[in-house]
């Protein structure tokens, strides 16, 4: 977890121009950090690229205007990370 | 092309969804109200149309790719170059790869050639999105006009 936030915060302090320092676990990507949705899908390509996954954007969408999820599942960067880390173990599985 | 219609594509020579890729023909017309600004006595097709060309390119592989369930809508351009200078009658080769199919996005990379050689070369990246009311007839109907799926490798 903590290496895959490492790699996260740095691609979104590269992407979204945003100090490294201001970056954390509990950060919020969008109340937080304010990045906007045009930044968060360059942010989305990083992460399927380093990572080597595809990040379910839409599905993710999906759930929060559905009310079923709350957004800070997905956008707590804690949370993403643990998201990230069961795409990266699910493909892993796979092959 | 009808360049003040942002019709920009005339005819797909090759289309190959599994690998996602793309080619397809443009032929720059002789006179245009665009060429009387871009520039007066010296007509030159301007870079942002070219990028709409290459745009529209990918647009059309990522339309075929998913089936026209989703429409693609430009969000980013990057590392746009511009190499030689395009004008009336040119003949114009568009390609288009996808570097990289997200969920509700796709990253592409795109170029056009004249006679084989080089003219311009972009990253771009697509929102894609289901189809807002009333645009998917006239995509598929666009799509036909310039024989998207006839003969798609796959």
């Amino acid at each position: 977890m903590s290496d895959t936030f490492d790699r996260v915060a740095t691609i979104i302090a590269d992407v979204a121009d945003i100090p490294r320092e201001k970056i954390t676990p509990e950060s919020h990507a969008i109340d937080d950090l304010g990045i906007d949705s045009l930044a968060f899908l360059d942010i989305a390509f990083e992460i399927d690229k380093t990572f080597g996954i595809k990040l379910p954007l839409e599905q993710w969408t999906q759930e929060v205007n559905e009310g079923k999820v709350p957004a800070e599942q997905y956008f707590v960067l804690k949370n993403l990370c643990e998201r990230i880390d069961g795409l990266v173990a699910e493909k892993a599985a796979k092959v | 092309m009808r360049l003040e219609y942002f019709d920009m594509i005339d005819r797909v020579v090759s289309l190959d969804r599994a690998a996602g890729r793309i080619e397809a023909l443009a032929t720059v017309p002789m006179a245009s109200p665009v060429f009387e600004g871009h520039f007066p006595g010296h007509p030159l097709v301007p870079g942002v149309l070219l990028t709409e060309t290459m745009a529209q390119a990918s647009g059309y592989l990522l339309l075929a790719r998913a089936s026209f369930s989703h429409m693609p809508f430009l969000m980013g351009v990057d590392k746009a170059r511009f190499r030689s200078f395009v004008g009336p009658g040119a003949v114009l080769e568009v390609e288009a790869s996808l570097e990289h199919d997200g969920s509700g996005y796709a990253v592409t990379k795109a170029a056009i050639r004249a006679e084989g050689k080089p003219l311009c070369n972009a990253e771009l990246r697509f929102k894609t999105m289901p189809f807002p009311d009333g645009l998917d007839a006239p995509m598929r109907e666009r799509a036909a006009r310039i024989g998207l799926l006839d003969g798609a490798a796959a």
